[in-house]
């Protein structure tokens, strides 16, 4: 408690995505109370969970800047983070590709800047990459490789992120928007609405990892106000049917834009898309048919036999950008930014949350957590597991004997784990367990997972919800 | 991990597995098992309330659970085993062993004969490729008559619809009876794919307009369906943005199409048709694979129901014989579809054998045609059609003496002689 009686933390992380639970789980490295504040029900709901997935390698950013920096380093701390919490990651490598001699003179350039940011690449011939990569367009006529290209679950790694700070006994609030910022003897006071009612902490510093409304976040604490462009990127997930490329493929930048990427996901789809479009609604995630189509024709460039066929979904993300860098640090005294982090922020995030932690730590003198587990179990996973362990799950929780997604044989003890650990709706069991992310896209398991979300969480199957509230899958809304 | 071996083993309990079921039965065969993955036989059948089934079967007009009870009630009585609850997680088909779990644990069962009667499933929205947010009360319409029908849940109040083959259509009914508004029904094609006594009993009985022509372009509303924006589409089937017009919904059912369920088939190394999405059989139903069988819906798409069962009848007779060592010999003669036939099943023929049936569908709406069956290019059978459409599935039966000069022929061609096309 402060002095006036509310709850006190030494830091307050505003924001669920990657950066804030990155950061709220390296906090946890240290003795303190933290508290991290999520506007939604829900983690990972925000960019952290609609963005291409990649651990860039970092030859892309310009030397010298914070996204070169933080992406570079997240790189190399990227597979160690996954292992510890045991997050799907797969270090594919990754190609860009270049069509004509201007490509190939952006590949030049790609490459230096790897070297100036310590990353190693190679540049290889048309045939060199179809070699490795076959159905490559005849069209490439060269490449950049980049063996530590990776790619990564995103929002399981928010996830889990969230989950080893919560076991760590970092403290979290759901559905809590900031509404307010104040100073104060103690540090910071932040004004917190949930529901109907008004919640107050108080804070020795906070971090500032509210995604797209990190400028809001920003303009209540700083003089110096930000304003964030939302950019738009739409996307189409191929069925794992069709597997056409091991790597992650990336188009070299042109004047038309730029360039979309095809890429296996962890999981053995294949996830096309983005483009880039600058709107003024931070939260318009729509997909629009020129959009879609645009996407997966210059798509097609890259790889001509992807089949408009596999195409089970399409989901747009949102970037938050402002100014050409990212913004991270301490803005105002105990204040900290973690601001504009559009790509590569994903990639970036092991090295933002480590850095940010390790400030917070600095600025008020947290000492080292000697009981921090850094270690995160995943839930155990039925549709990768071998027969042995198949049994092994089965006799611990006979739900595990019943499949409830088909698609991707995602069996009732996963749902209701995930429910356990925090889900809330079907949106949020589908990113924790992957029941409904087939190709039937929860055609068939919806009515049950309706029924398994209602009994664990103890409601009726009515107030089962797709993201939150408003979006009630059965009575027709309102 | 428990292990079993069976002579054959049935995967789903829909009307195609209680089919084969029951014919392996009565064809002699005895060390059966059924493996069901709900909790109770009838697969499909059991949310589709409706009447119009058995017309063909039984000589009366049924409700899809009172087909089903009649053929589950027909097992039971032969002590056919089931397991349900129990999903077969994949088909090894060069060891024929199937290996599936339920809450009991991790069962292998080393087969004779697997008969894969999986049924097939819905496209969803992803397939369509239909852009705009992605919101609460867009449902795939077999998933809606579920929650509706089994589940007793009220889904929506203002409903629009997109696909006018018969789900879609026996929807707009059953959500009028819901007491929900229905707004329209949009099919891409200039003619519907359903059965014309769908449209006529659940579209044209309630006022309800069907859109022909027509697609949804866009899906509006952050949580809840708000309103979908729907186009007509011009000969090659692109959106005329021009005709855009925003129609005010909370619920947009899509029944755009059903493929049939091929996941085990892949995993058992069975080779599929491009056409179908189902399997390639020969006039036994079996596949490339030796042993393994296909029938019902993962086979082909049927409108029908009383065609699952009689195909699925004959698929388990061909099954008990196989096991009780009567294979047909290897040769095999492909059957070449041409002129607006899409495709037939059986896809290979046999050298001996008897009376053949080949079921096909065509790839448009054709009026006064003929079907004709040609082997060595001399036709052999042939009738007239007043028309043949996309939505229902034409049936060709041969005699013994047209099916021999078929077996007998070098090739085999089945053709559709179009006399006008829609």
């Amino acid at each position: 408690m402060d002095n006036n009686g509310v709850k006190a933390y030494d830091c307050i992380i505003i924001g669920g995505g990657v950066i804030g639970t990155f950061a709220a789980r390296e906090l946890a490295r240290f003795n303190g109370r933290f508290l991290l504040l999520e506007a939604a029900g829900d983690v990972s709901v925000g960019t952290s969970k609609a963005n291409s997935g990649i651990v860039h390698a970092g030859y892309d950013a310009l030397p010298g800047t914070l996204k070169a920096k933080f992406n570079v380093g997240g790189s190399r701390l990227m597979a160690a983070k996954c292992r510890e919490l045991e997050v799907p990651y797969k270090a594919n490598g990754a190609f860009v590709i270049a069509f004509d001699g201007t490509g190939k003179r952006v590949l030049n350039t790609l490459k230096a800047r790897g070297i100036e940011n310590g990353v190693d690449t190679e540049i290889i011939s048309g045939d060199a990459a179809r070699k490795l990569e076959p159905r490559l367009s005849e069209r490439v006529s060269g490449a950049l490789y980049a063996p530590t290209s990776a790619i990564v679950s995103p929002y399981e790694l928010t996830i889990a992120c969230y989950e080893n700070f919560l076991e760590n006994g970092g403290c979290a609030a759901l559905n809590s928007r900031v509404t307010a910022i104040e100073r104060s003897d103690f540090g910071y006071r932040v004004t917190v609405r949930t529901g109907m009612t008004d919640c107050v902490y108080a804070a020795r510093t906070v971090i500032n990892a509210a995604g797209l409304y990190a400028d809001d976040i920003n303009n209540l604490v700083s003089g110096r106000k930000r304003k964030i462009a939302p950019r738009r990127g739409q996307y189409m997930l191929l069925d794992k049917t069709a597997l056409p490329v091991e790597r992650t493929i990336f188009q070299t930048p042109t004047a038309l834009g730029k360039g979309i990427l095809v890429t296996p996901t962890c999981h053995g789809n294949t996830l096309v898309g983005p483009d880039a479009e600058d709107i003024s609604d931070k939260d318009d995630v729509s997909t629009t048919a020129n959009g879609l189509d645009d996407v997966f024709d210059r798509a097609l460039l890259s790889v001509p036999t992807l089949a408009r066929r596999d195409i089970i979904t399409q989901f747009s993300g949102v970037r938050a950008v402002c100014g050409d860098d990212f913004e991270v640090g301490e803005v105002e005294d105990g204040f900290f930014n973690a601001l504009g982090i559009c790509s590569p922020g994903l990639a970036s995030s092991p090295a933002i949350g480590e850095y940010l932690a390790c400030a917070v730590a600095q600025k008020i003198g947290l000492e080292e957590n000697k009981r921090f587990e850094s270690h995160r179990t995943a839930i155990p996973c039925f549709a990768t597991a071998n027969d042995e362990e198949r049994t092994a799950q089965i006799t611990r929780d006979r739900r595990y004997g019943n499949i409830v997604c088909r698609c991707e044989q995602v069996t009732e003890g996963e749902i209701a784990e995930a429910v356990r650990r925090g889900a809330v709706d079907l949106d949020g069991v589908k990113r924790r367990v992957r029941a409904g992310m087939g190709r039937c896209q929860a055609g068939f398991c919806t009515p049950n997972l309706i029924k398994i979300i209602a009994r664990e969480l103890g409601i009726s199957p009515a107030e089962v919800t797709k993201h939150g509230a408003g979006s009630e899958i059965l009575g027709g809304g309102q | 991990m428990k292990e079993l071996n069976k002579d054959i083993v049935i995967i789903g309990a829909g009307p195609a597995g209680l089919a084969a079921a029951l014919s392996a039965h009565d064809s002699g065969a005895r060390d059966m098992i059924v493996l069901e993955r709900d909790e109770y036989s009838g697969g499909i059948l059991n949310q589709c309330i409706h009447n119009g089934f058995g017309l063909h079967t039984f000589k009366e007009e049924l409700t899809g659970p009172e087909y089903a009870a009649r053929f589950s009630a027909m097992v039971e009585e032969r002590g056919i085993a089931c397991l349900f609850g129990t999903t077969v997680l994949s088909v090894d088909g060069g060891q024929k062993t199937v290996t599936a779990v339920n809450r009991d644990g991790i069962m292998k069962i080393h087969a004779r004969a697997i008969i894969l009667a999986c049924g097939c499933r819905e496209r969803p929205r992803g397939a369509v490729n239909i852009a705009g947010t992605r919101p609460a009360g867009v449902y795939s319409a077999g998933t809606a008559q579920r929650l509706i029908n089994i589940d007793g849940k009220h889904i929506g109040n203002d409903v629009f619809i997109l696909g006018s083959g018969d789900i879609g259509l026996i929807m707009a009914r059953r959500m009028i009876f819901e007491g929900a508004r229905v707004h329209g029904v949009a099919e891409l094609m200039p003619y519907s794919s359903g059965l014309n006594r769908n449209i006529a009993q659940c579209l044209d009985d309630f006022d309800i307009p069907l859109m022909l022509s027509t697609t949804v372009v866009d899906i509006r509303g952050r949580n809840r369906v708000s309103s979908v924006v729907v186009a007509n589409v011009d000969g090659s089937k692109k959106p005329i943005m021009s005709t855009a017009r925003e129609i005010p919904c909370d619920t947009l059912l899509l029944s755009v199409g059903l493929l049939p369920e091929n996941e085990l088939a892949s995993s058992a190394g069975v080779g599929l048709c491009r056409a179908t999405g189902g399997g390639d059989v020969d006039d036994t139903f079996m596949t490339d694979t030796d042993g393994v069988f296909m029938c019902g819906n993962c086979l082909h798409v049927h409108d029908l129901v009383d065609y699952v069962s009689s195909e699925s009848a004959a698929c388990g007779r061909f099954a008990a014989q196989y096991v009780a060592g009567n294979k047909a010999d290897g040769q095999k003669t492909e059957v070449c579809v041409t002129g607006g036939v899409r495709y037939c099943v059986p896809q290979r023929i046999s050298k001996s054998g008897g009376a053949l049936t080949f079921r096909m569908r065509v790839d448009g709406v054709y009026r006064k045609c003929r079907l004709a069956v040609y082997a060595d290019g001399k036709e052999v059978f042939a009738k007239t059609r007043p028309i043949c459409t996309l939505g229902e599935m034409e049936t060709v039966e041969l005699n013994a003496a047209q099916s021999d000069a078929v077996r007998g022929a070098r090739s085999v061609e089945i053709k559709l002689i179009k006399a006008v096309e829609v």
